[in-house]
């Protein structure tokens, strides 16, 4: 390039850095080659998704809609504090235990309504980050439109029918490392149990919900069982939140029908879980 | 010819069926109409998908469940649903009557476009002189849009398809002169028949290119959009209308296209001509998807080239069509003297 004038020229110049020479081609050619790429995407496959027609397949940690395991909830109202919108409703009541041995009685806070407005939350996932007791997940449904307004404020029975529906954590990329911190008392689940590798097993502190049902001892994080004062005198939970072993017999069945009815596995999976536990119940409070 | 039905050449295959000139003359009319309102909503749905599936879409996939092909029909449907709306101060009896002053001049060519050795409407003496000169009637409806309307997108837009016309016109006949001399004579069905034994793409490519690239500015089609350059000037010339005017005017682009994909066609791949000697197919369905393909040509570019800006498209018509075009027809001149 001629262009590059006042360099030394000599044994010691420094070499002139010019521009690379456009490489020359015929006039025209970037025309043809803009429409070979229009045509080969033409001729390839369309990556539409007919979305009503064709569900998505969305993956673990999709913003759908907030799911309440109820049982974790220790009612903190921490969520509902820090709720950018005040679109969480929380109404509890205090209980006051008979203690087992002497002593003072033990108060227990018990959950009435839990209640999130969907018309205002901007699905901003504070609830979910701040609640200590992984009461609240993201499950990937978004199907809830409604044409009351009123209707779109879930109440805690639809919040906790969404955990049925909450996906197991993404596993964790090969080569990452483990959380910092393992919450006390809390066993690793069992890799088997959870059906993820293992080398993610140990990572959610508290199993995902849908693990909670069937293992209840090392995966419930009850906060009180790791002060070791008031470990005897756990509060038998109230009726309603009795742990159970899910009726076997009845979840085969349920996840059948449902299989058979063609729903995705893992909606199947939760609903059976749903109706064992709900069976299971039922013959324990007879 | 085994789709020459009964006729002598040089007679049109409807004047076969009837006897009273009127009986043909409605007839004609009606086939011809027919044609200019189906043809083009075939293109418009071409591209709806081509354009679609050249970015990864799909389309349109519902109207009339397979594959969407209803969707224009439904367009047209809830073009005539909207409210017709005049602006207060457009002048409203140019602003109305603009939309068929552009759309008449496309069904008027499709009076002599041969889509075989006998179909046909009129087989004019003068048939390519009359086809080139009745397209540029179509800008006086677009300047009557432009001045109607009281909207500075508009009159920008029609007059930028004004400057765009008188540059593009020039090469655009030059071109047709080129394939006229070669072929001696003006008439469509005569030029198409002299195709017999070759198309005249392979004896004026540089004719065909400057054929092609003149007729997709006079349609204002990307990437010569810039009289309707959305992201500038709204919708150029159209930007006030609604409704059924609106629709007139996409009809007329599509029209458009049909129009002179059939021209280019019959000057350059040989019209009703069939490939390969396969005179089992009838000439209509050749010509049929000559104009299909060269429809195809124009929607892909669309999909392609960015738009150009106004000053280098007025460069690229004065610097480099015409005086392409003007070579051509001088070496056209000079090897036919010497043919001769
Ligand atoms: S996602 Fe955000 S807005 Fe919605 S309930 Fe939770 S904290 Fe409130
Ligand atoms: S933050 Fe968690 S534990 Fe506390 S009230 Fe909300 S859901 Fe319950």
């Amino acid at each position: 390039m001629a262009i590059d004038t006042g360099q030394e020229v000599g044994p010691n110049a420094v070499p002139v850095r010019t521009r690379e020479p456009a490489k020359r081609s015929l006039p025209g050619i970037g025309l043809l080659k803009g429409l070979g790429v229009t045509l080969k995407h033409m001729l390839q496959r369309s990556i539409t998704q007919q979305y009503p027609d064709e569900k998505p397949n969305l993956p673990p940690r999709t913003r759908g809609v907030i799911a309440l395991k109820e049982e974790n909830c220790t009612v903190c109202y921490k969520c509902s504090r820090e709720c950018p919108d005040w679109c969480i409703y929380i109404d509890a009541h205090k209980e006051t235990h008979p203690p087992a041995a002497g002593g003072k009685g033990r108060s227990v806070k018990v959950l009435d309504r839990f209640a999130i407005d969907y018309a205002l939350c901007m699905y901003c996932g504070i609830c979910v980050e701040v609640c200590p007791f992984d009461a609240l997940f993201w499950a990937p449904d978004f199907e809830y439109a409604e044409y009351d307004i009123v209707e779109m404020t879930h109440e805690k029975e639809r919040l906790e029918e969404w955990t049925y529906k909450v996906l197991p954590p993404p596993m964790l990329e090969i080569g990452a490392e483990p959380p910092a911190e393992e919450p006390p008392g809390v066993a690793p689940i069992p890799a088997a149990e959870v059906g993820v590798p293992p080398l993610a097993a140990g990572v959610p502190p508290a199993s995902p919900p849908r693990t909670a049902g069937d293992s209840p001892a090392p995966s419930a994080p009850e906060p009180a069982a790791a002060t070791p004062t008031s470990a005897a005198a756990v509060a038998p939970a109230p009726a309603e939140h009795m742990e159970v072993e899910p009726d076997q017999e009845t979840l085969d069945r349920v996840l059948a029908e449902e299989l058979a009815k063609g729903t995705d596995r893992r909606v199947a999976e939760g609903r059976a879980k749903a109706a064992a536990i709900r069976a299971a119940r039922k013959k324990a409070g007879q | 010819m085994s789709h020459g039905l009964l006729l002598t050449a040089g007679q049109s295959f409807v004047d076969g069926w009837f006897n009273s000139l009127w009986v043909v003359v409605i007839a004609k009319a009606i086939i011809v109409l027919v044609f200019v309102l189906v043809a083009p909503l075939g293109v418009g749905y071409m591209e709806h998908k081509v354009l679609a599936h050249m970015q990864h879409r799909l389309g349109p996939m519902y109207a009339g469940r397979f594959h969407g092909w209803a969707q224009l029909l439904a367009d047209g449907v809830k073009f005539v649903q909207k409210e017709d709306i005049v602006p207060s101060a457009a002048d409203s009896g140019v602003f109305s009557l603009a939309p068929a002053v552009v759309l008449v001049p496309y069904i008027a060519i499709f009076v002599v476009i041969p889509f075989g050795k006998t179909v046909w409407a009129v087989n004019l003496d003068v048939g390519i002189f009359y086809v080139l000169a009745i397209t540029s009637v179509s800008i006086i409806g677009i300047m009557m849009a432009g001045w109607a309307s009281a909207n500075k997108f508009s009159l920008i837009g029609a007059l930028r398809a004004a400057a765009q016309l008188i540059a593009y016109e020039l090469p655009l006949i030059l071109a047709a002169a080129a394939v006229v001399m070669q072929a001696g004579t003006l008439s469509l069905v005569g030029i198409a028949d002299a195709q017999h034994a070759f198309w005249y793409v392979l004896t004026q490519p540089i004719a065909f290119f400057v054929f092609m690239v003149a007729a997709i500015a006079e349609l204002t089609r990307p990437p010569f959009d810039m009289p309707i350059a959305d992201s500038e000037i709204i919708f150029g010339a159209f930007t006030e209308y609604t409704g059924l005017k609106f629709a007139f005017f996409l009809l007329a682009e599509y029209a458009g296209i049909v129009a002179f994909s059939a021209i280019a066609s019959v000057l350059f791949l040989g019209g009703y001509q069939p490939i390969l000697g396969l005179h089992i197919i009838p000439g209509f369905f050749w010509m049929s998807a000559k104009v299909g393909a060269l429809s195809f040509f124009i929607i892909w570019l669309r999909a392609t080239f960015p738009r150009l800006r106004e000053d280098q498209l007025q460069r690229f018509a004065w610097v480099v069509l015409i005086p392409l075009a003007l070579a051509d027809i001088m070496v056209t001149g000079v090897i036919k003297v010497l043919v001769k």
